[in-house]
């Protein structure tokens, strides 16, 4: 049992949809380019002291990667409605496996959208230093564990109709409420609810790109619940979903 | 995991399968449906079974509970003295269920390779590939075959693992005539290295063509088990429809070649082991029939005249 073997083809698979790839990796690439570039030379963004390049890369760098963690859920709603989870459900493969492809093949789109952004975010003359261009991938790559075991639990439980508006939503609702497009201040009811949420913590950690802390324990608590919670729902949606499509 | 995998055909008590008791009902849209109930069937190691019957029987449960898919409502299932999972984790099951594509993007070999990996000892693919005779679809991408190409991809799944118990449930249904007699050739090609087959079928001759045994299933229940002629004989070959009124059953079942006679208002319908002698012998005793059929055995048919009082009860 070779797990690199399969997850080479998993891989080779993801890549070769291209219809998937253009608009897991394109949509939030052109958002970016789109606002990106007639605010270029806007320096001081909002009266933060930032540039609107480096703000609209952080955020969307959110965006796209929270989006490319949930577009697991897509195919895996795909492929159980071809019946090929029941198909799999008559090998060895263990849920442990199949769940690490799952998350991997999903970080390597996040990693791709993150590369891309980042290179549009140097070419529109965002500069940062080494290690906060280190320490903002590291959070980021931490802060998607949740949404990666979210994606695989609506794979399970919703069909290729329904899951594209799922996300959709789902990404566009905690990408506002989690600061994406406008910074969560105050402290009323919704920044309250921000802090709850997964997307917050995404975008805190992408703010580390444009001077902010991380995370502090809030963050760390409130994402390992999360991550605990969708990947114990998860796994049970994947033990029950045996049945014939 | 441990002492799972060893690379034998044989099991702590000796046998392939035995469902034992095995019971699963559904809440379907018009009430409970007793899909299976309580069958008991056991299956020796090498032999080749064909599970008979009708849409509807029960087969594809009877299958997914004995591949783990379903948990039986009571009664067990045990492959090779053990769980249905731990065979299937020990990758000493193939399987090609009735529905189901392929996932898309990769050529059929690659498929077939990614499949394989997760087997502790697979079948070599281009082995696989020539055993299963699809050669020419084997750089093609999976959603570019046909109905027939990719049922004759998914047996090369099932058969690429190598495995000591290889399940298939209708496996030629979308098959072309072609890809039907391949299919039946690697099936010969692969029983003469000792596995076990089980396949569902409703088709009375491939049962006879190709299996040792056939279990024969109805509403739920195996009502027959034994050689496929034995099966053959008691759902008859043929059937002589004719229009003939007034004319006792019993006098009908008195004719050569005829099995069983019903009637059906002014119709005759006689199941027949030897339909030639039986319509010699109908013309000859009774030159009134008219409007005469003859027809193959309807497999739904015949399960229905078998089974049909106990079904309802």
């Amino acid at each position: 049992m070779t797990f690199t073997t399969y997850m080479r083809y998993e891989a080779l698979r993801t890549l070769r949809n291209r219809r998937f790839m253009i608009l897991a990796l394109g949509f939030p690439l052109v958002i970016y380019f789109l606002i990106a570039t007639p605010n270029r030379n806007e320096q001081d963004i909002g009266g933060t002291g930032i540039s609107a390049p480096l703000y609209l890369m952080v955020g969307l760098v959110a965006f796209g990667t929270m989006n490319a963690m949930l577009g697991s859920g897509a195919r895996i709603a795909a492929e159980r409605t071809a019946g090929w989870n029941r198909q799999l459900r008559i090998t060895p493969l263990s849920p442990r496996t199949y769940f690490r492809t799952k998350v991997l093949t999903g970080y390597m789109l996040a990693a791709m959208t993150m590369a891309l952004l980042y290179a549009a975010g140097t070419a529109l003359g965002v500069r940062l230093s080494a290690s906060e261009w280190f320490q903002m991938t590291v959070l980021l790559l931490v802060g998607l564990i949740p949404f990666a075991a979210l994606g695989i639990l609506f794979g399970h439980l919703l069909t290729p109709d329904s899951i594209g508006p799922a996300i959709g939503g789902l990404t566009a609702a905690l990408s506002i409420l989690g600061g994406v497009w406008f910074p969560v201040t105050g402290h009323g009811i919704l920044h309250d609810v921000a802090l709850a949420l997964p997307s917050y913590w995404l975008v805190q950690a992408a703010h580390v790109g444009v001077g902010g802390s991380g995370w502090g324990a809030t963050g760390w608590i409130v994402l390992a619940a999360w991550t605990v919670g969708a990947a114990y729902l998860a796994r049970r949606a994947y033990a029950r979903d045996t049945k014939r499509a | 995991m441990d002492g799972m995998v060893a690379a034998t055909k044989t099991s702590p008590d000796g046998t392939g399968i035995t469902l034992a008791g095995l019971t699963k009902t559904f809440a379907g849209e018009h009430g409970v449906v007793e899909a299976v109930r309580s069958i008991d069937v056991s299956i020796a190691l090498g032999e080749t079974v064909a599970l008979l019957g009708p849409n509807g029987a029960g087969k594809s449960t009877t299958i997914d509970m004995l591949l783990g898919l379903q948990e039986p409502d009571d009664g067990a299932a045990r492959l090779f003295g053990g769980e249905p999972r731990a065979a299937v984790a020990a990758g000493r099951v193939g399987a090609m269920l009735q529905t189901g594509q392929l996932i898309r993007d990769l050529t059929v070999r690659e498929l077939i390779s990614m499949v394989a990996s997760l087997y502790p000892r697979p079948l070599a693919v281009d082995e696989t590939i020539a055993l299963t005779r699809i050669e020419e679809i084997a750089d093609r991408r999976t959603q570019k075959l046909s109905g027939g190409e990719t049922q004759r991809a998914r047996f090369a799944i099932a058969l690429v693992s190598n495995p000591d118990l290889l399940v298939l449930d209708e496996p030629t249904v979308a098959m072309d005539v072609e890809s039907r007699r391949a299919f039946w050739a690697t099936m010969r090609d692969f029983a003469a290295r000792g596995s076990t087959i089980l396949f569902a079928t409703h088709y009375l001759e491939e049962a006879d063509a190709y299996a040792d045994r056939a279990v024969l299933m109805a509403h739920g229940r195996v009502v027959a088990d034994g050689p496929p002629t034995e099966i053959k004989a008691m759902v008859g070959q043929r059937r002589i429809r004719a229009t003939l009124p007034g004319v006792p059953l019993e006098s009908l079942e008195s004719l050569e070649g005829v099995t069983r006679a019903e009637r059906r208002g002014e119709s005759i319908v006689l199941a027949c082991s030897d339909s030639d002698a039986a319509i010699r012998a109908l013309l000859a005793r009774f030159p009134g029939a008219r409007d005469i059929e003859i027809s193959g055995a309807d497999l739904e048919d015949a399960f229905i005249e078998l089974t049909g009082a106990e079904a309802d009860a």
